[in-house]
């Protein structure tokens, strides 16, 4: 009672430091946050990251350009193929390879399905970082279906090492087709149903609206991207904004948001899974007939130079900067994660949240720690 | 204000937002596109007056070579005017070239979302002393890229007290990201 009395005579006194993490089921790996209360009132929080950094750039460093793709299937363990393909972009632009048109089509198709994978898995987290337990069985329910897809391709249902610098792995199965059209069929109930069941849910309201509010121009200036750029009403999809591979031959939505708040961030995501089905379908219908790689050496030795690419990750904007000194392995490489950036923000966003929005704050990014560490 | 919406890639395209053709593949280098160009000119005329300033192109990608000394007047005038408008830092790396050229590079990828320019601006640095000006005053998004490249490579920044360590654990030693740092001499178990 005295420390409460205490703390509202001086408004400055700040009442305890509350250490969240590194080990905290809602933080979606091993991050720390210590935050600083006033009462229930967050008067600062500092993030701690660095748990899981494993040198993976530094390791590409002593790795041929063929075998650093397994390295980025390790980076953003969620989304992998679409950190396969920024690595082989970049390096196909550095040798100047024309990938066959099918490879592209194929590549498009699994990388947004690797997109709503994502999306889902992030729509189940989200709601049990909510408190509720429903919409996680349904969010993992649909990204199962996905993942399924992808081990009839793949072969494997995470790490997939399928997308290749020149192309594609192997070409995929007879049955791909119709697959993925029965699939789309369930995806697109999926994603009916999972909105249905909890965007306009009273209590998530309650919980999400006007919490953890950032501006665009606040956001731009911290670096955010992807999903959570776009909730706060900036407009910047790399897929349109900077295409790369096949994009602009296909004709979708970008779901801007207007608040900025944790259910503007949670929505965006919700509308760019039904907008991916979109690309999909539209990919499917032109799925052309041919080779799926590139005449591509076996060991790449791109000339000296460097090259930047941005491509667009389930998570926002994914860069890969690449210098090459000519021989067969790369003299340096630098990954720019989305998640990395996007999580420094989470310093405005809480500022003047209750302790209790803290989980919800920090689920609306949807991070993945094995990005923002490398 | 305006609620909710979905912006198509039509109504984006034709407003001459992405305004490049397609050709076969994307994969390939193209030529500098207009706006690009438009860039390259703009910046050969801002900074005319700064003669150490070197304006390149490699790739698709136009470069901007810069001085320390003069960093933070650049990155002031790239974010400020009106025909450059590089509101978003996409990333800051540090290449090292301390075995050949005694040097690191610092790379500063620039994105204009108005405009969809994108740039890369180079800065030297001697490998004995390397010190830069911060420029997380100007993009609040350096601030953990500038951590991170003082815990891997070393870099000083001027104008930041001795920055917490972000990637690696408090006390630990020498700057694993640079070529130098002995990484290969454990065994094979």
């Amino acid at each position: 009672m005295q420390v409460h009395q205490q703390a509202s005579e001086h408004s400055d006194a700040i009442d305890l430091m509350v250490n969240m993490g590194p080990q905290h089921p809602s933080t979606h790996g091993v991050f720390r946050l210590v935050i600083w209360v006033d009462g229930e009132r967050i008067v600062k929080v500092e993030p701690h990251i660095g748990y899981l950094h494993r040198g993976s750039e530094k390791i590409c460093e002593s790795e041929q350009y063929n075998q650093i793709v397994t390295l980025f299937d390790r980076l953003d363990y969620v989304g992998n193929l679409n950190n396969e393909l920024a690595f082989c972009l970049a390096v196909e632009k550095l040798t100047e390879t024309v990938v066959p048109e099918r490879a592209e089509y194929i590549r498009v198709i699994l990388c947004e399905l690797n997109r709503i994978a994502s999306h889902m898995l992030f729509y189940g987290v989200y709601g049990l970082d909510a408190g509720a337990t429903t919409p996680m069985l349904y969010g993992f329910r649909e990204r199962e279906r996905v993942q399924e897809l992808f081990e009839s391709v793949t072969g494997a249902r995470m790490m997939h090492n399928y997308i290749r610098i020149g192309g594609v792995k192997e070409d995929v199965p007879a049955d791909f087709e119709k697959n993925v059209r029965k699939l789309l069929g369930d995806l697109k109930k999926g994603v009916e149903e999972c909105d249905s069941l909890l965007s306009q849910n009273e209590m998530f309201l309650a919980r999400t609206k006007g919490v953890g509010i950032i501006s665009g121009d606040d956001a731009l200036d911290y670096g955010v991207t992807g999903p959570a750029l776009r909730a706060s009403g900036v407009v910047e999809d790399v897929r349109v904004t900077d295409p790369y591979s096949i994009y602009e031959r296909f004709d979708f939505g970008i779901p801007v948001g207007s608040m900025g708040d944790c259910w503007d961030r949670y929505f965006v995501r919700v509308e760019e899974m039904r907008e991916s089905i979109k690309i999909i379908e539209q990919a499917l219908a032109e799925l052309p007939k041919g080779e799926i790689s590139a005449k591509v050496r076996r060991i790449v030795r791109p000339p000296a130079g460097d090259v930047f690419i941005r491509t667009e990750s389930p998570r926002g904007d994914l860069g890969v900067y690449i210098v090459s000194d000519g021989s067969d392995k790369p003299y340096r490489v630098k990954v720019r994660p989305p998640s990395f950036a996007n999580l420094q923000a989470l310093e405005s966003m809480l500022k003047d949240t209750y302790i209790a929005d803290a989980v919800l704050v920090l689920g609306s990014i949807d991070i993945i720690m094995g990005e923002v560490d490398r | 204000m305006k609620g909710h919406y979905i912006i198509t890639t039509r109504t984006m395209r034709n407003n001459n937002i992405s305004s490049k053709n397609e050709t076969q593949s994307s994969s390939v280098a193209k030529p500098l596109d207009q706006k690009e160009s438009e860039l390259l000119k703009n910046l050969k005329l801002a900074f005319a007056e700064f003669s150490e300033t070197e304006v390149s192109v490699s790739l698709d990608m136009v470069v901007l070579r810069v001085e320390p000394a003069r960093l933070l007047d650049i990155c002031e005038s790239l974010k400020s005017n009106q025909k450059f408008l590089f509101n978003y830092l996409s990333c800051i790396t540090v290449v090292d070239y301390e075995e050949q050229e005694e040097i690191f590079e610092m790379v500063y990828h620039l994105v204009s979302i108005d405009y969809h320019h994108k740039l890369a601006m180079k800065v030297s640095l001697p490998s004995n002393s390397p010190v830069v000006p911060s420029i997380f005053k100007i993009w609040k998004s350096a601030d953990w890229f500038e951590r991170e490249a003082h815990d891997l490579f070393g870099i000083q920044f001027e104008g930041r007290e001795n920055p917490l360590p972000l990637l690696l654990y408090e006390g630990f030693e020498g700057y694993p990201g640079r070529k130098s740092f002995p990484f290969h001499e454990y065994e094979e178990w």
